[in-house]
């Protein structure tokens, strides 16, 4: 198990040094020097050249690269061009909201996404289904932004039940975990129900019927625990999807996250800023990736016995 | 190793395919709702073709002194903060949605068809680079990738192409690969191979014509996405600038007048998630009706 | 619940009479079992042989009341296990019987484990169900039954997952689930025909041996009539969701009596032969689409003795003595129209 993980996290190291170049390269071929383009016709050409030389953009591409990767390596992902604050700091102290956020968010995507893909599998057809499948559909096609409009309008414009937008407690994190957690619901719902339809079409489940148990158990204690293997996994992976999610999110509701950071640092042409939190919000997708793995593995014993025959 | 003479010819072999068009159209129609989703794409493409025809307004005439009417039967769906008619707006807006629905999916087909294609039957070196260059696109969440190129290429509707092209061909190169693997082990690829047929000629006409079924359905699915990554992009500044009408810059300036004039960010959105349906009912009948086995 | 009739107590476990199937599709409704009836004898393992599709598992599902629903549809004059007759039970009440006085081991043992569970559980869980054991005793207790159906190390086993036993000692634990309540009957539907030919042998003698010691009585679904001749006391040969010919195993194979059998004899390959080629030997022709029955004898289009009444009327089953029956025209008068009915 341990030998897995391991070498599993091995294997992510190429990864990530890969996309850090693929993000460096992109960030850093701008056509227009950045150094103008942040100080505008305010500086004059002996400015320009100090500041270039301080930040070290006269250095060769792949100089400059192994400079941040050494810094990324130590936690140190440059300054902020905007705000002269390290990105890192800026980072971490926006990344507690995030994670609120996007936690919110995964609990109501799977409060409603998995009962109701069980239900939809045990009543196939049935009204339920269609509705609970209808409703993951228009959860998947509707645009995060404007959803979280919609509520905007409706539950806090016009009902005055919660507040606009802003970061200061509970319930002002309701509507964009809702809006946030709807649109992965209905993935985790129609991935439940395909998942358990699938699983009741094996032959240990004739088995279990032929035990004489009720379908209930049938389901609960056969059924279940195979179909939510898949579902596990995909829960893990949604990070990167609720952490896309989340820069609209952040956005609209005002929440200070690492989404909001990205958003900011486009907007103000803050490249080191931006750079540092795509990376950090890369690194968290690889980790989800490499937590599914391994949950993968720890719930289905016959992974596990491959891992254990591949490591000796 | 049998060698029926069908196998041996150089016409390209695609399984099934003299009824192969006339099932699909059957197997199709039974859909309902496809068929519903269709109809609403046809009449979407007619509307983005002949906008300045059907819109009942100018969509870029400023009139500040009609600014956020609510709905009436000259402006049906209301103005926007520049007096400009919202249903015009929308109406030309599907332009630009359809356009980014469809050339950067086209993109990404292609240069993920010949990475998979490559991947899969090269194997070795090639397959490995390939593969680990999709795990890192694939890594990226999408919307940052995509809001990254933006920022280095500039926002404007090519650069949105490149974009979501960039986003998108890891996911097509992985299930083409997968594809070709499954297609280099059938008889007809091992004879043509026997036959002493280039590698080029076994890619490109033995094994592309039959993934061209998949390739249709990966097509028709991931124009709602593209449609979908348009409008967040413009929504967030990066993409669409103004005064082009794309429905997320619709929306991204009508939330500004939400509470004076809510069907100007409302109404977009309406549309948005009409066409993204419509699309997805399109792409699932397909699905269904050309690779049942793709259904998850 | 249960319904006592007079017959009760008598040396006869299982008695089925009109057992009728039917999927009720789009299409209007497909009659897969027709007239079945048959008896199985206390201890006695009854053969149900036949080709795929003719009947063999449908039977077996349609007495343990798994057959798919909605679509599916069970009927019967009576299905008499034991005194309790199956087919007055209610869904519930029929789940109730499974697994304690009804059980089943299927064909797959590689599928027919749930992977994720432990074997013991999976082994125990009928106890757990039917007699509300608590999990020591119920450990205690599947330890004894891998003993009886000899796997060995079976302590170690206890906590393995399906996928580190072999396919034979997976089907050893899927007849240790079968027995574990004790049941009246156990149905094996082509219990070896996943394993290779050493293990089928195995399972075959364990089965026999079972037999022996517990008493339980036995249905052997097979295509293979070799294993019908080694195993069974009675045979019932399906064809097209029919019975055409039952006999004991004697009069079976010395005086066959129905064209389908004696095409079956026929065909099984000599003792020199390749047993791997041991598949059902094949007869000219196709099994009818059930949709789709000619009109007379469902065997008539690829009988080589058929006569032109085969062709217009079915025949019913000809009595031939001794149990032995025959559903053929052969032995029925050929002017008569009405025979009796199977009944």
């Amino acid at each position: 198990m341990l030998m897995f993980a391991i070498r599993r996290i091995l294997v992510s190291i190429p990864v990530l040094i890969g996309i850090t170049a693929i993000l460096f390269v992109m960030l850093n071929v701008i056509p227009g020097d950045p150094v103008a383009l942040l100080m505008k016709e305010h500086a004059s050409p002996e400015v320009i050249a100090r500041v270039t030389a301080q930040m070290h953009l006269d250095d060769p591409l792949w100089t400059r690269y192994f400079r941040f990767l050494s810094g990324a390596l130590q936690g140190d992902l440059g300054t902020s061009i905007k705000l002269n604050r390290s990105v890192t700091d800026l980072i971490l102290k926006a990344f507690p909201n995030t994670l609120y956020l996007a936690a919110c968010a995964a609990v109501v995507s799977w409060v409603i996404g998995i009962p109701a893909g069980i239900l939809s599998a045990v009543r196939r057809d049935s009204f339920a289904d269609r509705f609970f499948m209808g409703f993951s559909l228009l959860g998947v096609s509707m645009p995060i932004f404007w959803s979280a409009l919609l509520m905007q309008y409706v539950f806090a414009l016009k009902l005055k039940l919660l507040p606009v937008s802003g970061f200061y407690g509970f319930e002002y994190v309701i509507m964009p975990a809702i809006v946030l957690g709807w649109s992965s619901a209905g993935v985790i719902a129609r991935l439940t129900r395909s998942s358990l339809l699938e699983v009741m079409r094996h032959d240990y489940i004739r088995t279990a019927r032929a035990k004489g148990l009720r379908e209930v158990r049938v389901i609960s204690r056969h059924a279940l625990k195979n179909a939510l293997i898949p579902v596990v996994t995909i829960m893990a992976i949604q990070i990167a999807s609720l952490l896309s999610g989340a820069v609209i999110t952040e956005a609209i509701f005002g929440i200070p996250g690492v989404g909001r950071i990205s958003i900011n640092a486009i907007q103000a042409r803050d490249m080191p800023l931006l750079q540092g939190s795509v990376l950090f919000a890369t690194v968290l997708v690889i980790l989800g990736n490499l937590v599914a793995d391994i949950l993968y593995s720890i719930l289905d014993p016959r992974i596990r016995s491959q891992m254990r025959k591949g490591a000796q | 190793m049998s060698v029926s003479p069908a196998m041996t010819t150089e016409t390209p072999d695609v399984i099934e395919e003299p009824s192969l068009l006339r099932d699909t159209a059957r197997a199709f129609a039974r859909n309902r709702m496809a068929l519903v989703g269709l109809c609403f794409v046809l009449i979407l493409v007619c509307v983005a073709v002949f906008a300045p025809l059907v819109s009942p307004h100018d969509p870029y005439r400023v009139a500040l002194d009609e600014q956020l009417l609510p709905a009436s039967t000259t402006y049906w769906l209301g103005t926007d903060n520049f007096g400009r008619d919202v249903l015009t707006r929308i109406l030309y807006g599907a332009r630009i949605s359809l356009v980014v629905g469809i050339v950067p999916s086209l993109i990404s087909l292609l240069i993920g068809t010949f990475m998979g294609v490559l991947s899969g039957y090269i194997g070795g070196k090639v397959d490995f680079v390939i593969m680990r260059l999709a795990d890192m696109m694939i890594a990226f969440p999408s919307l940052l990738l995509a809001m990254v190129v933006m920022y280095t290429l500039g926002a404007n509707l090519f650069n949105i192409f490149i974009a979501l092209a960039l986003v998108g061909w890891a996911g097509v190169a992985r299930v083409v690969r997968s594809q070709t693997l499954a297609l280099k082990e059938k008889e007809f690829i091992e004879a043509a191979r026997a036959n002493g047929t280039s590698r080029a000629t076994i890619m490109f006409r033995h094994i592309f014509p039959n993934v061209v079924p998949t390739l249709i359905v990966l097509f028709s699915l991931s124009i709602p996405d593209a449609i979908m990554w348009e409008s967040s992009l413009s929504f967030l500044g990066v993409g669409v600038q103004p005064p082009e009408a794309s429905w997320g810059l619709l929306i991204s300036r009508g939330k500004e007048y939400l509470f004076q004039a809510p069907l100007v960010a409302i109404a977009p959105g309406v549309a948005i998630l009409l066409t993204v349906l419509a699309f997805n009912f399109v792409g699932d009948g397909l699905r269904d009706a050309l690779d049942p086995s793709m259904k998850d | 619940m249960t319904n006592k009739i007079e017959t009760a107590k008598t040396d006869t476990v299982l008695s089925v009479r009109d057992l009728r199937t039917e999927f009720r599709g789009d299409r209007g409704p497909v009659r897969v079992l027709d007239d079945i009836s048959f008896d199985v004898g206390r201890g006695k393992i009854v053969g149900l042989v036949g080709e795929s599709g003719s009947g063999k598992s449908m039977t077996a599902l349609s007495l343990m009341g798994l057959v798919p629903k909605p679509q599916g549809h069970v009927s019967a004059t009576r299905m008499d296990l034991d005194g309790t007759d199956l087919a007055k039970l209610s869904p519930d009440g029929l789940r109730r019987i499974r697994g304690r006085d009804i059980s089943m081991v299927f064909q797959e043992p590689m599928t027919s484990l749930n992977p994720v569970r432990k074997v013991w559980e999976q082994v125990g869980e009928p106890l757990a169900i039917h007699q509300g054991l608590k999990r020591r005793d119920i450990r205690a207790r599947v330890l004894e039954m891998f003993e009886m159906v000899g796997i060995p190390d079976p302590k170690a086993r206890l906590d393995a997952y399906p996928h580190q036993l072999s396919g034979g000692l997976r089907q050893r634990a899927m007849i240790a689930m079968g027995l574990i309540c004790e049941p009246k009957l156990l149905i094996a539907d082509e219990p070896t025909t996943a394993l290779d030919v050493t293990t089928q042998a195995q399972i075959l003698r364990l089965m026999q041996d079972l037999r022996d010691r517990v008493g339980t009585s036995i249905i052997l679904i097979t295509h293979d009539l070799g294993i019908i001749a080694e195993m069974c006391d009675e045979v019932n040969v399906m064809y097209a969701g029919q019975i055409i010919e039952q006999a004991n195993v004697f009069d079976l194979f010395e005086r066959p009596s129905h064209p389908y059998t004696r095409g079956l004899l026929a065909s099984i390959p000599k003792a020199t032969e390749q047993r791997s080629s041991h598949r059902m030997p094949s007869i000219p022709g196709m099994v009818p689409n059930l949709a789709k029955l000619p009109p007379g004898c469902r065997f008539s289009p690829r009988c080589g003795d058929a006569m032109p009444i085969c062709l217009q009327k079915e025949p019913g089953l000809a009595d031939l003595g001794r149990g032995h029956n025959a559903r053929c025209w052969l032995h029925l008068p050929h002017d008569a129209t009405t025979q009796r009915e199977a009944s």
